[in-house]
């Protein structure tokens, strides 16, 4: 079918997409050219400073490094396409299977603090217009305030310190395995997540806030006002939908750091997630490690982006029903 | 129907609506001054019965739109009302609190905004919206409601009525909108419908059908209605009595007949008599000074807006362009300006031809030819003073500085009308008319040989935009300038062409002499524009609708 055949809410979609798939080939582009201008040798970071010349040029044919730039580039990347993202240089172990089961303990602490976060930030957003410039309001958005500039360690310790030292409800230290019941395992991540909603809650809260009162400027909402309807009911009904679009962008973002910036709060609470093991392979230099947790993480937030983006056309009624 | 059986009996004795001496003022805070208050309505009683219409007219900041939404206890932005009564059935809403407010609005009284586009909620269907209130205050089921509003919408004259409901507001037209906007406060059956503007925003071939709907709804219904309008010819057409406000002051209060025929203030009169600009048409040059031949221009190079024109504009006359929204009359300024390239014909101005591209024009093909828009205050750089603004193309043309240049913007205020004290002054602190005489000072500051006025008067109240047509008009004997004059008010054109044009759907139908094009017999479209000019006088409606051999365009 031409593009210009389509229904235009079609074409905008398949547009998004095409151009996050490029996106994508261009971040991982610089993935590779970034660790190859690191200074340094794999060889000798593997091997030590001990290393003899013929050790060094052994290991680096057998990494394939001698080749030029652009094929160890489309090595790489057709390795990626097939599920294969390589070996770790210290450990020795195929990358996939390794970061599969911390790649899911990630998505689930994430999701769960989503679950949290997300509906208590909008319903916040959504109190906050109501009683906008009152007390209530205040409080909501002082409170969202306050957390979001305390830094995740600080936060994340106060929580140790109070819940695991002080009254020992729960554990301080995430430790989670295969096979873990689900309240166990839920009780295991309580502190993370919540530290991770507290980091997310203002961002999402004060831009629903904002969008929310920017409909409120419109024309339907007096209309609304006038037929008699409640304030909360205004906003619900007649201002959320039509503030729909920035609240589902600034929400993409925050699971995207959901996902993505929880390295800090999962060292702090020793989460064996994607987090702590790209930490634990950049400090060891490990650039097969490094390249493929980078693409994953690229990949989620221009996903998330793509998803905000769909979403953002979908729930325009012009685009979703056209003239 | 459920809710006539629930009403309760009210003493037949007291009026639908009084409001007894209401006061309404409101706060504005400018940056760095003390909070300011003022009084936008002032000791304003008036009494309504039941099924009778009201009309409110006034220029802007009269506070018609204010007392109209103070019937139902509701202030606009930061106003408050501080003083009065509004009694509904005999009670006084304004004591009732939120609470009882939220029972009044929607319930009892219904209200209809001047821009239905904006007004109704984007996201939502139609229908969700016009049975909203009905749901809301329990005055019937979903399917009853929805029975009601399609009823409704057929009587308005709706296509489709038994479907529109599933639409969204964006795909249905301007003046569709407008009378589901109107079935919505008839929906839940209300006393008293306040109607704002209602067809203001609408074309004059929109605005004729609209209003016989609103009519129509009104005498079928029984409702009673307050009609605000700042046209005095759209409301002696529905309503049984007019007040005129001023400055927030009741001036005139009579039945319609009597404010129309026998006015007793001088305002009133004033306001009766607008466009009684006397114009004597003049003969056509030898030469002419633009010459447009054939232009065709299309937007994205496919949708022709614009087929084969031709017009000619005469040096020290006006061309008026007339037509509805969409035929084509702001996109020739564009051509003919070079802000649209034509994709074919040619344009002759003072003897040269110019280029189809702006950007290779000459200097002198800039300064000759100079544009007025319809928006004063967005054509102005709101942190530039009027001096700076007038003495721009002084400098950019002519390399005019200092004294010299002050003198001549000093010369061109007289001119306008306007003293030496505005020459310091932002465009915000200028009135509506000031700002746009302000904009023909601009203009006149370059010495054209045609100004292109869009829509200039407009935006403006009547006595406003007659101030600034005769201006206009004498400028033109000053300065020898002529006019390329796009409108769609036929009384505007009336006051000052020499010659019209007539466009519909980005061709000229009709051209020539004034006399010529006003003459019968007329083109079916020519007839339609000119028959749907609301004329000041009672009946006119009917006759106008009885009269029309052609459909408007928003059907």
């Amino acid at each position: 079918m031409r593009l210009s055949a389509m229904s235009p809410i079609v074409r905008l979609i398949t547009q998004r997409i095409t151009l996050g798939i490029l996106l994508l080939f261009l971040v991982s582009i610089l993935i590779f050219a970034g660790t190859q201008i690191l200074p340094g040798d794999v060889s000798q970071a593997i091997l030590g400073q001990s290393a003899t010349p013929e050790a060094l040029a052994n290991l680096r044919a057998e990494l394939g490094l001698n080749d030029p730039a652009y094929i160890r580039y489309f090595r790489w990347l057709g390795g990626v396409l097939t599920g294969d993202l390589g070996t770790a240089l210290t450990s020795r172990q195929e990358i996939t299977a390794t970061l599969l089961p911390r790649l899911w303990n990630t998505l689930f602490l994430a999701f769960c603090a989503a679950t949290v976060a997300v509906p208590l930030a909008i319903i916040l957003g959504l109190l906050a217009v109501r009683y906008r410039n009152g007390v209530i309001d205040k409080l909501i958005s002082g409170f969202a305030l306050t957390s979001t500039s305390l830094p995740e360690f600080f936060i994340g310790y106060l929580l140790v310190y109070f819940f695991a030292v002080k009254l020992q409800w729960l554990p301080g230290i995430s430790t989670v395995y295969v096979g873990m019941p689900f309240l166990e395992r839920m009780e295991a991540i309580a502190l993370p997540a919540t530290v991770l909603t507290l980091v997310v809650l203002a961002h999402m809260m004060r831009m629903t806030r904002a969008a929310i009162l920017n409909v409120m400027q419109s024309a339907y909402i007096e209309t609304a006002e006038l037929k008699g309807l409640r304030q909360i009911e205004i906003i619900r009904r007649h201002a959320f939908p039509n503030a729909i679009a920035p609240v589902i962008n600034v929400v993409m973002l925050n699971l995207a750091f959901l996902i993505v910036g929880v390295v800090v709060v999962e060292v702090i609470f020793v989460y064996p997630g994607m987090g702590q093991y790209l930490v634990d392979h950049v400090s060891k230099r490990d650039v097969p490690v490094v390249q493929a947790v980078g693409l994953i993480f690229a990949a989620v937030y221009i996903g998330l982006n793509i998803i905000a983006d769909v979403a953002a056309i979908i729930a325009n009624p012009r685009l979703r029903h056209p003239k | 129907m459920p809710k006539a059986a629930m009403k309760r009996p009210h003493d037949e004795s007291c009026s639908l609506l009084e409001i007894r001496k209401l006061r309404i003022e409101a706060t504005s805070y400018s940056p760095g001054g003390d909070p300011q208050n003022t009084v936008i309505v002032d000791d304003v009683s008036l009494k309504l019965e039941k099924g009778r219409v009201l009309g409110l007219i006034g220029e802007s900041g009269a506070g018609k739109s204010t007392i109209g939404l103070a019937s139902m206890g509701y202030g606009r932005g930061g106003v408050r009302i501080t003083g009065g009564e509004v009694l509904l059935n005999g009670r006084n809403i304004l004591a009732r609190g939120v609470q009882g407010l939220r029972k009044v609005r929607g319930n009892k009284v219904c209200y209809v905004a001047q821009s239905a586009a904006a007004a109704f909620n984007p996201a939502l269907r139609l229908m969700e919206q016009v049975i909203e209130s009905a749901l809301l205050h329990r005055i019937a089921t979903r399917a009853d409601a929805e029975r009601r509003a399609i009823a409704l919408f057929k009587n308005l004259g709706l296509p489709n009525p038994e479907t529109i409901g599933r639409r969204y507001p964006h795909q249905v037209s301007g003046g569709q909108l407008q009378r589901v906007m109107t079935a919505m406060a008839l929906c839940s059956e209300p006393d008293l419908i306040v109607f704002d503007e209602p067809t203001t925003a609408l074309d004059v071939t929109t605005q004729i059908d609209v209003l016989a709907a609103i009519k129509d709804a009104i005498r079928d219904t029984g409702v009673a209605a307050l009609y605000i309008t700042h046209d005095l010819s759209v409301v002696a057409q529905v309503s049984d009595e007019i007040m005129v406000l001023r400055h927030g002051k009741m001036v005139e209060h009579g039945e319609t007949r009597q404010i129309i025929e026998a006015p007793r203030t001088e305002y009133t009169k004033a306001l009766v008599s607008v466009r009684s600009i006397e114009h004597q048409e003049k003969r056509p040059a030898a030469c002419p000074v633009l010459e447009v031949r054939n232009i065709t221009a299309a937007y994205g190079g496919h949708v022709k807006v614009l087929q084969e024109v031709s017009i000619e504009v005469h040096p020290g006359q006006t061309l008026a362009v007339v037509g509805e929204s969409g035929s084509g009359k702001s996109t020739l300024a564009r051509a003919i300006t070079g802000l649209l390239p034509p994709t074919s014909g040619m344009i002759t101005f003072a003897g040269r031809t110019l280029t189809p591209r702006l950007a290779e024009r000459s200097t002198d093909d800039l300064r000759e030819l100079q544009l007025i828009y319809q928006m004063a205050d967005v054509a102005m750089n709101p942190r530039q003073t009027v001096g700076t603004i007038i003495g721009r193309p002084l400098e950019f043309y002519f390399g005019m500085r200092g004294r010299e240049r002050d003198h001549r913007v000093a010369e061109l205020l007289d001119e306008i009308e306007m003293g030496k004290g505005f020459v310091d002054r932002y465009p915000a602190e200028l009135s509506g008319g000031q700002k746009q005489r302000v904009c023909i000072a601009r203009a006149l500051a370059a010495r054209p040989k045609l100004i292109i006025c869009d829509e200039v008067t407009s935006a403006l109240d009547p006595l406003v935009a007659d101030g600034i047509l005769k201006l206009l008009l004498r400028l033109q004997k000053i300065e020898d300038v002529a006019y390329l004059f796009i409108t769609h008010d036929l009384a505007t054109v009336k006051a000052i062409a020499d010659s019209i044009a007539v466009m519909y759907q980005g061709r000229v139908v009709r051209y020539g002499s004034k006399t010529e094009v006003l003459t019968p017999p007329f083109d079916a479209y020519t007839d339609l524009l000119l028959s749907s000019v609301p004329e000041m006088e009672l009946g006119w409606l009917e006759s106008a609708i009885k009269g029309r051999r052609m459909a408007s365009g928003g059907n």
